[in-house]
């Protein structure tokens, strides 16, 4: 049986998108005239290159980038370099990810911890990670470890702070009400307060991943035997222009890559919130 | 302080406090405060803004330490508070099943968000609702509980007129269906006199004044007590 109401399936609210004032030009052709500036600027800049404007060996044209790029990874020689980077990467993320949380939830968490770890991981925090490269070196020699401690140090940090930053912002109404109904703390910390620390902790996340490629960046320039900064280094001595751009073409590609990526894990995971998730 | 689950002590009694006191610091809130309430009654709270009734109502509610006396609840009561308290990021059902720890959870939240007349939004998300639905949800959560004690702090207060009639309707519905005991706080006289079956005025931190109402009471002779004992000059 049930109860009879007088509410109907109306009550919500529906929303209806104002057209933007001005001349209207579609979604897609706001997009086509977003790339209008990049593609005339790659134009002329070949065409100068053709015609000699730039000397080649400065700057070569994007045909000649794109044609080392389509030899490279024929060669094999990128798809290797690019996969050592990718791992070196991956390895100091989460390294330096998981380092990051577990210090941020136990600092979040407990006001005795942060009096203990706090004042110390700020304190570390204000050196600007690239300055002890030098002293890294010193530590670590110039080989892998080097490399995934930067990119470690680089990424634990904007974790760190956004994790403590989100456990402490979650609603204390939320967490009586999960007191109320008969929570233990276990399911406290899973259902209510991690939850609701998650859009902190991504954006931790999206930070740390730009600061993760820099320090990759900066690493592999020092004493690498393989990687995209390797690459970069050797094209240097032959004065391989058209490698070196090529490298910095692909760091900016594999940045793009891991900030849509990031965005995606933030669509996906955070489709409950207005701000992210599409309305119905 | 003590909240003993004691189901065998009480019968038809959804909540028994003996002489209840909190307070804080130097200042007594609630003093010496006894209240029985009944299976199945529809106990309502009227009083100024810091009278001590919300403050009364935590305690029932385990959420605050008390500072003597007793409270016995028959297992853990529900509440319904002002807000809705909706996790975001949970949906419909899964809110509705908060500390619910059954195998059948998805099919009693259907019942009971089905009750509250959301049945067909089981796996939508709380940022979908308006704030009488939000409400509404609140309420199956309570309820789906199968609570003793049904506490309600100001649920009503932050919606529209029209929404709050209705929700007054429902609330009254799901309490005779379910007959849990019920404390209602609230500010509004005419919320009070449509949905009690007694009502307390408090004051100072204790219970000033007590109406029973029966079926055939004198609506406005009562409203007219009740606004005199909260201390406003009726003009008529």
């Amino acid at each position: 049986m049930s109860v009879t109401t007088a509410f109907t399936a109306n009550e919500g609210r529906t929303y209806s998108s104002a057209p933007a004032p001005g001349f209207r030009l579609g979604s897609s052709g706001l997009v086509a005239l977003s790339w209008l500036v990049p593609v005339l600027l790659l134009i002329t800049w070949e065409v100068l290159a053709r015609y000699g404007w730039i000397e080649p060996h400065l700057l070569p044209a994007p045909s000649k980038v794109a044609l080392t790029a389509y030899k490279l990874t024929v060669s094999g020689t990128l798809l290797h370099d690019l996969a050592v980077s990718l791992l070196r990467a991956a390895i100091g993320f989460a390294i330096g990810g998981g380092i990051g949380f577990a210090l941020g939830t136990l600092v979040g968490f407990s006001r005795i911890a942060e009096a203990v770890i706090d004042r110390s991981v700020q304190m570390v925090r204000a050196i600007p990670f690239l300055a002890v490269l030098p002293l890294v070196i010193v530590w670590l020699g110039v080989g892998e470890g080097q490399k995934i401690f930067l990119v470690a140090l680089g990424v634990a940090f904007p974790i760190y702070v956004n994790t403590t930053l989100g456990i402490r912002q979650v609603d204390p109404k939320l967490i009586e009400l999960g007191r109320v109904q008969g929570l233990s703390t276990w399911e406290l910390i899973t259902r209510i307060i991690l939850p609701g620390a998650l859009p902190s902790i991504l954006t931790g996340v999206r930070f740390s991943l730009a600061t993760a490629w820099l320090a990759l960046v900066v690493a592999e320039t020092i004493g690498a035997q393989a990687g995209l900064g390797f690459l970069a280094l050797d094209a240097r001595e032959f004065l391989r222009t058209d490698v070196i751009v090529l490298t910095v073409i692909i760091y900016a590609l594999i940045g793009v890559v891991a900030d849509s990526l990031a965005r995606l894990l933030e669509r996906r995971l955070l489709q409950w919130h207005p701000n992210y998730g599409a309305v119905r | 302080m003590t909240v003993q689950p004691r189901a065998s002590a009480f019968q038809n009694n959804a909540v028994v406090v003996s002489h209840l006191r909190r307070a804080y610091g130097t200042r007594t809130v609630i003093d010496h405060l006894n209240l029985v309430i009944g299976q199945g009654e529809f106990v309502v709270l009227l009083g100024e803004s810091g009278c001590g009734k919300t403050t009364l109502l935590r305690a029932l509610a385990g959420l605050d330490p008390v500072q003597g006396g007793t409270i016995e609840v028959p297992g853990r009561p529900a509440v319904v508070f002002q807000e809705h308290r909706l996790l975001p990021w949970e949906t419909l059902w899964r809110n509705v099943t908060l500390g619910l720890h059954v195998p059948d959870a998805r099919a009693r939240a259907a019942d009971a968000l089905g009750e509250v007349g959301l049945g067909d939004r089981l796996d939508d998300w709380p940022r979908n609702l308006s704030g009488g639905q939000a409400q509404r949800v609140a309420l199956a959560r309570a309820l789906v509980q199968a609570p003793k004690l049904l506490l309600l702090d100001e649920p009503f207060a932050a919606l529209d007129a029209l929404t709050r009639l209705r929700m007054h309707g429902l609330v009254k519905d799901l309490v005779a269906r379910h007959q849990p005991g019920v404390l209602l706080v609230t500010h509004d006289v005419d919320e009070a006199l449509r949905l009690g079956n007694r009502i307390l005025v408090m004051r100072h931190g204790v219970i000033a004044a007590e109406h029973r109402l029966r079926p055939d009471h004198d609506s406005a002779g009562v409203r007219a007590e009740l606004l005199r004992e909260l201390g406003v000059t009726s003009s008529h």
